[in-house]
Parts: structure tokens; C-alpha cells; sequence
């Protein structure tokens, strides 16, 4: 046997050809985007108007609203991660692919951020507003929100690839995702109600890091494996 | 002992011991839940704290304890089938999620239900180890969806394991954010459960609720094992020559 | 059992419930999977 050193490629040219691909392919289509930003937006705008307009209402559930409005956007366009792929064949393209399945999968959770979580975040500023709360508690839910969605993109992907190609995917995807999803989901509305509290942020910022670090270094990995079974 | 293991992990071979293996389990373990169940009814004194309710502890622990040790079964077998590609490993994971959820479901019942006398509600979310066993059900539901809507019952297999294994890592997260999420809860001092310093009469009768349901648990998942095994090698000759022989209805 | 009574007995009689289900569908299946593999067989051994 002989190594074909010439012949390895190089992991990180793949990667980024393959975010660079997806993220033009998701402006080229801005509904892929904007879906889920008016999702988000519209769920949060549903408390106000079945809960009242108080003031301290809103205050006290507006980071946890905003999380969950975050969550569930983030889960609507996690359904259509691989779909595309699935369809049109390329997904067969990157299984054959000399580049490790898992890095081409972090490719795709980091599209997918790209195009999806860091929109939201940059959103999240005007509809925090709406729900009256200080610029500091805006930082802190921007902060959190864009360690979770990170967690959430690496995290989905799995789901997602466990779920491409099958019947009532979406469904699935949302009740393998969602109870995942938890630990995230608590950390990041938490942090920044303490914040509102006036405590310290610290704490909730470590966990939502370390969880991100946790992701990367089992996401992929899963991610590939459950591609490989999905598409046989 | 490799010797008896290996041929347990083969399916002929399993299917043939099970049955026989089933009586070691469910008598001893139903015998301890008898004493139990009588001691812990009975014979054991009323809590000073909380009367007689603290008596639902005698079957919430083992039904809470053995709803996580089912998952970490889950999880285990299907790394095992995952990797090594061990067939019964697999049929394990897959007889195992429906006890699994049903401990849960049960420990989730009692907890309610001994939440109403000493909360004064049938639910309470500032309660920690609830909360994480709902999410624990959440992924029992998650995980048996996933394998039903798949037809190949090896594609189900190997992509449920993923799936187990992944939640297997969060498990514990789970519990701890969960618990971090609960201590943040002002004026939530909730009675806690049994306590360090257990009197004997109290602790025994708890001790042999936990061997007992770990034991018909056990011979609970070999009969559902017995059943998985024999579908997944309905085309396998072994099977043909068990069923015209008329051997192994049971 | 005091005021407790009707909640104790009711999580005991749950339990055993939740434990003579899972029995009984172990059983269930393993018949239905049973009686399935042998019409398969016999339908088989006729063609034969």
C-alpha cells in the first residue's frame, strides 16, 4: 500500500468550500433566512398579546420567551439542514467525498449558524426592546444567545441528519431535539433573567461555552455517523 | 464464563436459556417485593415529618432509580451494537426503551402523587429530580419514535444507537442544569426525601424494594428480549426448526 | 395509614399496574410474533 500524501486533501479548504457554498446558496434564497427571523419575531409578539402589556410582566418572561422563540425558530430551519443535500444528490457527493465526513459536518452546523443563529441574534436587540428590557440584559441575552445557537446548530445537526428522508421528519426532529435541547434552553433564559435580577452572569456564560465546546467535540462526529446510516 | 457469555450472545442460544433464566429472576425479586411491600406497609414506623406518605418511597426510588439505569442499558447496548456490531446488543436497546419509559412513567406518577399531600399540588416544577425525569420520558418518547418510523430494522437499530449515545452524554447535564435551574427558585425548601439518617425499619424494606424491581426488571426485559429476538430472526433457519418442532411456545 | 392512606395504596397500586402490563404485552408479542413466524412456516411446508 502506498500513501498518497498528494492525494490528502486539505480538511479546511472543504470546509470552508462548503460553507461558503451554503451560506451563498441560503442568500440567494432569503425566504430560507427570513422564515425563521419572522417565526421568531411573531412568536414573541404573541405573549404581549395574550398575557397584557405591563411593563413588569414583560420584564420578567421576556428572556424566557425570547429563548423559546429562539429555540423553535432555530428547530424550522434545522428541518431543511440536509434536505436540499438530500435531494438534488450532493449529500451523496460529500458521503463519497476524501474529506472526513464529521468535518464536512461541522461545515454544515457552521452554514447553518451562519445563516440561521447569527441572524437571530443580530435581530434580538429589537424585539428585547419591545419587551422594555435595559441594554445590559440586551448584551447578556445577545451573549448567551449566541453561544446557545451555536450549541443549537452543532446539536440540531444531528437530528437532523437522523431525520433526512423520512416520513413526518419535522415532527421527529422537533421530539429528538427538543428534550436535548433542555439544558441550553434553561442556561441561556436563566443567565439572563439573573442579569435582570442584578446578579452575577458568569456562571450561566461558563456553562453555555463549555456546552458549545462539548458540541463541537461530539456533534460532528455524530452527525457523520448518522448520515452514513440515513443514506445507505 | 466468556464461555457461557459468548453463547448467551448468540440469538439460538439465548432464546433457549431465557426461558429458563426468567424463574431465577422473577421469584427472587418477587419474593423481596412481597417483604417489602409488607414491611414497608406495615412494619416499618411513620416518618416524623411526613405520616405515613413517605411510605410512596418504597416504590418511587427503585421506579426513579431503575428509569435511569434502563437508560444507561440503552445507551451501553447500543454502543456495543454500534460499534462491535453485536446483534442481541441492539435487540436489547430495542426491548429495553418501553420498560424503560413505563419505570419512568411510574416514577413520575408517584412523585405526583406524593407531591399532592405534601405540597398540596400534583405538580410541582421547582422540584428538581421531577422535572429531569419528564425530560427523561421526553427521551424515552424521542427515542422510540425515531425507531418506529424506520423500517429497516437495522437502519433503526444503528440510527436509534446515535441517538441513545447522544443522550446519553446530555443525561446528566440534564439533571444538573435542571437542579442548578430549581436551587434558584426562592422559598422552594422542599421535604426531602428519606434523608441520610434512615432508621433500620425504614431502610431494609427500601433495600429489598430496590433488589426486588432490579430483578423483575430483569426478567421483565428477558421475556421482552425472548420476543425481539425470536421477530428479528423470523427468517433465520433456527426459527423454522423451533416452530415445526412445536418446542418454545411458551 | 391515617389521612395518607388513599395516596399510599394508590402508588402501590400503580406499581403493581405498571408492572403487570409490561408482563403481560412481553407476552402478548412474543405469542403474536409466535403465531405469525408459524402460519408463515406451515404456509411454507405445504408449498414445499
Amino acid at each position: 500500500m502506498t500513501i498518497q500524501d498528494e492525494q490528502l486533501p486539505d480538511i479546511s479548504t472543504g470546509l470552508l468550500a462548503l460553507i461558503v457554498r451554503d451560506v451563498s446558496l441560503a442568500v440567494k434564497r432569503p425566504g430560507d433566512v427570513l422564515n425563521p427571523l419572522f417565526f421568531f419575531a411573531m412568536v414573541a409578539a404573541l405573549f404581549p398579546l395574550v398575557i397584557g402589556p405591563g411593563t413588569e410582566q414583560l420584564q420578567s418572561i421576556g428572556p424566557g420567551v425570547l429563548w423559546v422563540a429562539a429555540l423553535l425558530a432555530t428547530l424550522l430551519s434545522l428541518n431543511s439542514l440536509f434536505l436540499s443535500d438530500h435531494e438534488d444528490g450532493s449529500l451523496e457527493q460529500m458521503l463519497v467525498s476524501p474529506v472526513p465526513l464529521a468535518a464536512l459536518a461541522l461545515g454544515k452546523s457552521a452554514a447553518h449558524w451562519l445563516s440561521s443563529g447569527l441572524p437571530l441574534v443580530l435581530v434580538s436587540p429589537v424585539i428585547a426592546m419591545t419587551y422594555q428590557l435595559s441594554l445590559s440584559v440586551t448584551g447578556v441575552l445577545m451573549l448567551t444567545l449566541l453561544l446557545g445557537t451555536i450549541s443549537l446548530s452543532l446539536l440540531g445537526s444531528v437530528g437532523a441528519a437522523l431525520t433526512v428522508g423520512l416520513h413526518r421528519g419535522t415532527a421527529l426532529l422537533s421530539l429528538l431535539i427538543l428534550p436535548l435541547a433542555m439544558p441550553v434552553l434553561i442556561f441561556g433564559a436563566r443567565t439572563v433573567s439573573l442579569v435582570a435580577a442584578g446578579d452575577g452572569v458568569a456562571g450561566g456564560l461558563y456553562f453555555l461555552g463549555a456546552y458549545v465546546l462539548l458540541m463541537l467535540s461530539i456533534a460532528p462526529f455524530a452527525t457523520a455517523a448518522a448520515l452514513r446510516i440515513s443514506n445507505e | 464464563m466468556w464461555k457461557f457469555l459468548h453463547r448467551l450472545a448468540s440469538p439460538p442460544h439465548f432464546y433457549r436459556i431465557a426461558i429458563n433464566l426468567i424463574p431465577w429472576f422473577a421469584m427472587p425479586g418477587l419474593l423481596l417485593l412481597a417483604y417489602g411491600t409488607y414491611a414497608g406497609l406495615f412494619v416499618a414506623p411513620a416518618d416524623y415529618q411526613q405520616g405515613d406518605a413517605f411510605r410512596i418511597i418504597y416504590v418511587h426510588v427503585p421506579a426513579a432509580y431503575l428509569s435511569m439505569m434502563a437508560y444507561m442499558i440503552m445507551a451501553v447496548s447500543a454502543g456495543i451494537g454500534l460499534i462491535w456490531r453485536m446483534k442481541l446488543a441492539h435487540a436489547v436497546a430495542a426491548a429495553v426503551a418501553p420498560l424503560g419509559a413505563s419505570f419512568t412513567f411510574l416514577a413520575l406518577a408517584t412523585g405526583s402523587i406524593w407531591g399532592r399531600p405534601m405540597w398540596g399540588t400534583w405538580w410541582e416544577w421547582g422540584d428538581p429530580r421531577l422535572t429531569s425525569e419528564l425530560v427523561l420520558l421526553f427521551l424515552y418518547f424521542g427515542y422510540m419514535a425515531l425507531r418506529n418510523s424506520i423500517d429497516d430494522t437495522s437502519k433503526a437499530d444503528r440510527a436509534s444507537a446515535v441517538l441513545a449515545m447522544v443522550g446519553a452524554v446530555n443525561v446528566p447535564i440534564i439533571h444538573f442544569s435542571v437542579e442548578w435551574w430549581s436551587s434558584l427558585h426562592q422559598g422552594s425548601t422542599l421535604v426531602r426525601k428519606g434523608g441520610p439518617a434512615m432508621d433500620a425499619a425504614m431502610l431494609y424494606p427500601l433495600l429489598a424494594m430496590i433488589f426486588g424491581f432490579t430483578l423483575v426488571f430483569g426478567a421483565l426485559l428477558l421475556r421482552r428480549l425472548r420476543a425481539e429476538v425470536l421477530f428479528r430472526e423470523r427468517r433465520k433457519r433456527w426459527v423454522r426448526d423451533l416452530i415445526l418442532s412445536g418446542n418454545g411456545k411458551r | 395509614m391515617g389521612p395518607y392512606g388513599l395516596y399510599v395504596w394508590s402508588c402501590f397500586a400503580l406499581t403493581a399496574i405498571v408492572l403487570v402490563i409490561c408482563e403481560w404485552r412481553a407476552r402478548t408479542r412474543h405469542r403474536h410474533v409466535y403465531r405469525d413466524i408459524e402460519v408463515r412456516v406451515k404456509a411454507l411446508g405445504d408449498t414445499e
